[in-house]
């Protein structure tokens, strides 16, 4: 049932796309083949409900195909599903692709007032809205320059400007958070806190769990257009690496062509320097990242990797133990190998750990699992906090060398 | 269905001002980076009449009647009157073949009633259609035809054409989305329809054509009576009659029009909601 109190519904929405074999766009095609042009219908989203209460924001993850950005055109309009119902309370902006319509031989005051209008807003509003628009955009001196001159940058920097400005009830992102310059992106940061807090609705799409697990209350997790789970940010993600192991590891489908010999990664696990299993470390940890393996059959010179990624997907190191020259003749049965870390120079955040095996040419890929476990790093020694990793130095004091010369 | 709780009249105002704003971007957007402009748009429809004046009056001898009760009696003069309006249909209806496709990126990615993509096109031939006549006034004027006290039928022509142009455009702009050969058929089809509405040559032709080779048209058909179901036959002979003769036109013509109109637009608007729904994928 549709929920009177949310301010977007989803109740039990499908939505069906057609894949043409052969597009029937002229009139030939459609008579030789009797109308009906061959296409294979999949559900892009099946019997999906969920409701957003008004003022959350709200995260929509999954796959690639998982349906998410489909469940997001559906709320947007730009899609109208199958079978259920979208419904939403209140006005609906889209960020989907910034400056869509915009006319490049127009200026860009023409183009404010004509997205600004594509997007709902009154030329009143407009009028008045229309100088926060272009100071947030960073675009007092290209007003009256057609929009065809501006920088990729500027031209993003506007739309976003627009639409954000439109002062939605519900905004809906996907994926365009990463615009502009460091500055410009400060600004979208703080755009979106502002809303938050004035009790404003906002879905995001994204790929970047990091992202989503900070300014998220609540996640919907999709997996081939059906709702898997939906809940507290920690708890979704957390299920969502474990179905991106579970998908991995059971159906055993490698990234990269198995060789004859049967080399597998089992699993990783992450251990305090005294052995026992963890998920949260401190930086300056003593820490062992565990390989576990089984090889079915005896594989040759075998190359061990670990891969740590950052949960926005920065790949942070990718040791292996080639670059070690640690050399294995042969391994067979299972077996584990240990890549030991003497102090964590990882900063506080969140991070992903993956693995993978290789014979010593890297021509044959036995096995690789990218990103199957998490963890967390809190602040440790060092007490630093921006960037990545600590590089371990030490600072001086301020030396004197001369007096300033007037 | 996709429901909003916003009001019906919000949506309703809202999209009015997105149509205006997006007529504008046409306008704007039309001869922008040419020299002369908007020039440009009262050039073309005069090369056309220049060279159709050369062509049907002298190499074809096509003999304009004379304007009753105006008396004037001069090709051009009649062949604007028709010409202008029949440009609108043209344009407008090539126009509305291009609104979504030549959208498609805002229609995938942005909601809005995607009939204001039409309605826009269709308003921004309607715009250059009033400047043409504007010029084409002064013109009859300085000819000695005294069109200004027939301006407001000219104004009720226009508004009744723009319902058919509309009704056909709203049916052709979403069929050219599933179909894209649709645009050639009705570039063929358009050229047809020129030649069968009484634009070039006075209707008097037909007539005699008809009585003067009766076995072209087979015996016992009623030619003219099936001529005249084209209802451009009837709005270009209005036009002649307000802006030529000066005379009003047939009451039974504008009703016959403008009933042809509404039923258009009445299909064009069903034809468009029922296949709207999957344009963002199908474009």
């Amino acid at each position: 049932m549709t929920n009177a109190s949310a301010a977007v519904s989803v109740s039990d929405v499908s939505k069906r796309f057609r894949l043409y074999h052969e597009r029937n766009q002229s009139v030939k095609a459609a008579i030789l083949r009797r109308g009906r042009a061959r296409y294979d219908e999949f559900w892009a989203l099946r019997n999906v409900s969920l409701d957003i209460p008004h003022g959350t924001t709200y995260g929509l993850i999954g796959e690639n195909g998982s349906g998410k950005s489909t469940l997001l055109k559906c709320m947007a309009r730009i899609l109208s599903p199958d079978e259920g119902e979208v419904s939403t309370d209140g006005k609906v902006s889209a960020l989907l692709e910034l400056g869509a319509g915009f006319h490049p031989e127009l200026s860009g005051r023409d183009n404010i007032f004509l997205n600004g209008s594509i997007l709902g807003l009154s030329k009143a509003e407009l009028e008045a809205k229309f100088d926060d628009i272009v100071s947030f955009a960073g675009l007092e001196d290209f007003v009256d320059t057609p929009v065809k001159n501006y920088s990729s940058g500027m031209y993003v920097r506007l739309g976003f400007s627009v639409a954000i400005n439109v002062d939605p009830d519900i905004l809906l992102v996907d994926e365009v958070l990463a615009v502009g310059d460091e500055q410009f992106q400060r600004k979208c940061s703080e755009k979106f806190a502002d809303l938050k807090d004035r009790g404003k609705t906002i879905v995001i799409v994204s790929h970047a769990l990091g992202m989503v697990r900070e300014l998220c209350d609540e996640v919907a997790l999709l997996e081939h257009g059906h709702l898997r789970a939906v809940g507290s940010p920690r708890e979704v993600i957390e299920g969502y690496l474990d179905v991106v192991h579970d998908l991995q590891g059971a159906e055993g489908e490698p990234l990269l062509a198995r060789g004859a010999s049967d080399g597998r990664i089992q699993s990783i696990a992450v251990l305090d320097g005294a052995g026992r299993p963890v998920s949260r470390l401190r930086t300056g940890d003593s820490v062992i990242f565990r390989i576990h393996y089984r090889a079915d059959e005896p594989v040759h010179r075998p190359v061990f990797g670990i891969a740590i990624d950052r949960s926005d997907g920065v790949l942070v190191t990718g040791p292996t133990t080639r670059d070690s020259h640690i050399n294995t003749d042969v391994i067979n049965g299972e077996g584990h190998v240990d890549f030991k870390v003497d102090s964590l120079p990882l900063l506080p955040g969140s991070y992903e750990i993956g693995a993978s095996l290789f014979d010593l040419t890297r021509s044959r890929g036995f096995d690789r699992r990218t990103r199957i476990l998490k963890f967390d790093v809190d602040p440790g020694r060092p007490h630093e906090h921006d960037g990545i990793v600590t590089l371990g130095g030490s600072w001086s004091g301020a030396v004197f060398e001369q007096p300033v010369s007037r | 269905m996709a429901i909003s709780r916003t009001s019906l009249w919000t949506e309703y105002k809202s999209a009015r001002e997105l149509t205006l704003n997006l007529t504008l971007r046409e306008l704007k957007g039309k001869y922008k980076r040419s020299v002369l402009g908007w020039t440009w748009s009262l050039l073309n429809p005069l090369a056309t009449i220049a060279i159709f004046s050369i062509v049907f009056k002298y190499f074809l001898r096509i003999q304009a009647p004379a304007g009753d009760p105006s008396g004037l009696k001069n090709f051009a003069l009649f062949l604007v009157a028709a010409l202008l309006p029949w440009n609108y249909l043209n344009n407008g209806l090539m126009g509305s073949m291009g609104a979504l496709v030549g959208n498609a990126n805002l229609v995938k990615k942005v909601y809005f009633p995607r009939e204001a993509l039409v309605v826009s096109n269709v308003a921004s031939w309607a715009y250059s259609l009033l400047i043409e006549f504007g010029v084409a006034v002064v013109i009859y004027l300085v000819f000695g035809n005294m069109v200004l006290p027939w301006l407001p039928a000219v104004l009720l022509l226009i508004a009744i054409q723009s319902i058919f142009v509309l009704g056909l455009g709203l049916l052709l702009s979403v069929l050219n989305v599933y179909f894209r050969d649709v645009q050639h058929l009705i570039t063929i089809l358009l050229l047809v329809w020129f030649y069968a509405t009484p634009i070039v040559y006075p209707i008097s032709y037909v007539i005699d054509a008809d009585n003067k080779h009766p076995e072209l048209f087979g015996h016992g058909i009623p030619l003219l009576f099936l001529y005249k179901l084209n209802p451009m036959v009837r709005l270009v002979e209005a036009y002649r009659d307000v802006l030529y003769d000066l005379r009003f036109p047939p009451l039974f013509d504008l009703v016959y029009v403008t009933a042809f109109g509404i039923a258009t637009l009445v299909v064009g608007l069903w034809a468009f909601r029922r296949l709207q729904g999957r344009l963002a994928e199908e474009l």
